[in-house]
């Protein structure tokens, strides 16, 4: 791997007094009118990785989704890279790096036409090309470069989102599930993409509730009904309380 | 400028290699044009039936490439990428309206002179044609950018795009066919009276890129 690989954030030129990277009060989303998130308030410090737990359909998704600016909370005040949300939106976006569900890579496209139609989107110009490059290396990428992204396996389109993801070297990681599909040998490499670094906010979403809590220094745990089951630093839920939480028993 | 180049050129490159709207449009028109030819039971127009016959297949084999304009951005999270970027949503919305404009520009160098070759007698008309087409064009791209992608988001996607698409295009049906129907005359294009179609047309495009400038921000939000 090119030991020249860039991965901390870009500082922006307008964030002089910086306060906490996440505040959220009160936040409530439905679909439908069916709560998907109740009465949410968390606080995450800038550099601090956060670690999102709950069983399937708790909300962690959307958590991630409104964090990311795509969708809009239904209630409650939503803080990010000290811009409120919805109404900030655009001054968040190009500053957050997601990974979801879908790797949002064009199909048609080969994988280095999608990543840097994605560095051209974040402003990288003629930069683009050198760090999709360098990135390709760094998750042993380079040799599927020119493949188109339809006829890739599902570890290399996860490795390739974690590419998109820190292109652009964003100040906040949202990261759901970000080494599902991998094998060992790509989760490391994709370990060290994603690593904690001087200013990079993390915000992860997980099942490995082990790996997920060694790694984090505050963890929120949700329930099924998206209510907060735990909130607080990382050490103060223990694995088997965490677990309780998928179980419905906390 | 730079998200406007790049997703207008990541749309053309998908175009070229999957080759799924121009083809489908030029299909659908060589289709029309033998349907009308046998319906009618005519093997020549011209005027007002010839305008019509052409502008009324160059609007809906338009459909084909408005309800397939957004379609990778609803499905592969185009949607999510723009809104992740620093990017003006507008620039999703003009790329999307040029891209629609050559698809149209290249679908009708091969609609064009099929349809000369199957109705018409003479194709003194058809040059001057180009500006009709150009201006019809731009108004179907602009229009079409903004009803695919406020459709995109809906679940009867392909049923809302030719509901809400077509009353909107009824200026543009009527301006063009006019202005076709005066140069596809039998007796050779007049040009008296075709500046006041070219100014409706060149009206309504100016009307909706403003609508799609305006609104395009609200449209693609959550």
């Amino acid at each position: 791997m090119s030991t020249s690989l860039s991965t901390q954030p870009a500082r922006p030129e307008h964030d002089t007094a910086p306060g906490p990277a996440i505040a959220v009060d009160g936040l409530t989303r439905e679909f439908d009118e069916r709560p998907v998130l109740r009465d949410v308030s968390l606080r995450l410090g800038r550099g601090a990785t956060l670690a999102v737990l709950g069983p399937n359909g708790s909300g962690k998704t959307t958590l991630l989704r409104i964090l990311a600016t795509l969708l809009r909370p239904s209630s409650g005040s939503v803080g990010v890279l000290d811009a409120e949300l919805p109404r900030e939106a655009w001054r968040v976006r190009g500053r957050v790096g997601f990974i979801g569900h879908d790797p949002l890579l064009y199909r048609d496209l080969t994988l280095r036409e999608a990543l840097t139609f994605h560095a051209r989107l974040h402003r990288l110009d003629e930069r683009a090309s050198a760090r999709v490059a360098e990135l390709l290396r760094a998750v042993s990428l380079e040799r599927t470069a020119d493949e188109l992204v339809r006829n890739l396996s599902a570890g290399m389109l996860q490795r390739a989102a974690a590419c998109r993801a820190v292109l652009h070297e964003p100040e906040l990681l949202l990261l759901d599930e970000p080494f599902d599909h991998l094998d060992p040998a790509a989760r490391d490499l994709v370990s060290e993409l994603l690593r904690t670094a001087p200013g990079r906010t993390r915000v992860v979403v997980s099942h490995d509730v082990e790996a997920a809590l060694d790694a984090a220094d505050r963890a929120l745990a949700l329930r099924h009904d998206g209510s907060v089951a735990y909130e607080g630093p990382a050490p103060g839920l223990s694995p088997g309380d965490a677990r309780a939480i998928y179980t419905g028993r906390k | 400028m730079s998200a406007f180049r790049a997703i207008l050129a990541k749309d053309l490159r998908v175009e070229l290699r999957t080759l799924e709207s121009v083809p489908a449009m030029a299909l659908f028109a060589v289709t029309t044009f033998v349907l009308f030819r046998f319906g009618l039971d005519r093997d020549s127009l011209a005027g007002g039936l010839a305008g019509g016959v052409l502008l009324a297949t160059i609007l809906f084999a338009a459909i084909v490439a408005v309800n397939r304009l957004f379609v990778a951005e609803r499905e592969q999270g185009g949607f999510d990428a723009i809104r992740l970027a620093p990017v003006d949503a507008v620039a999703l919305w003009a790329a999307k309206a040029v891209a629609l404009v050559i698809y149209l520009a290249a679908f009708e160098l091969v609609a064009v002179p099929i349809f000369a070759a199957f109705f018409l007698d003479s194709w003194a008309g058809i040059g001057p044609l180009v500006a009709i087409l150009a201006l019809a064009d731009l108004g179907l791209g602009a229009v079409g950018a903004l009803v695919s992608s406020l459709a995109a988001s809906s679940r009867a996607r392909d049923l809302v795009g030719p509901l809400v698409l077509l009353p909107l295009l009824v200026p543009v049906m009527i301006a063009s066919a006019k202005g076709a129907e005066q140069l596809l005359a039998a007796g050779g294009p007049s040009y008296s009276g075709l500046g006041k179609w070219l100014a409706i047309l060149a009206l309504y495009d100016l009307t909706f890129a403003a609508i799609g400038f305006a609104v395009f921000d609200f449209v693609i939000e959550d």
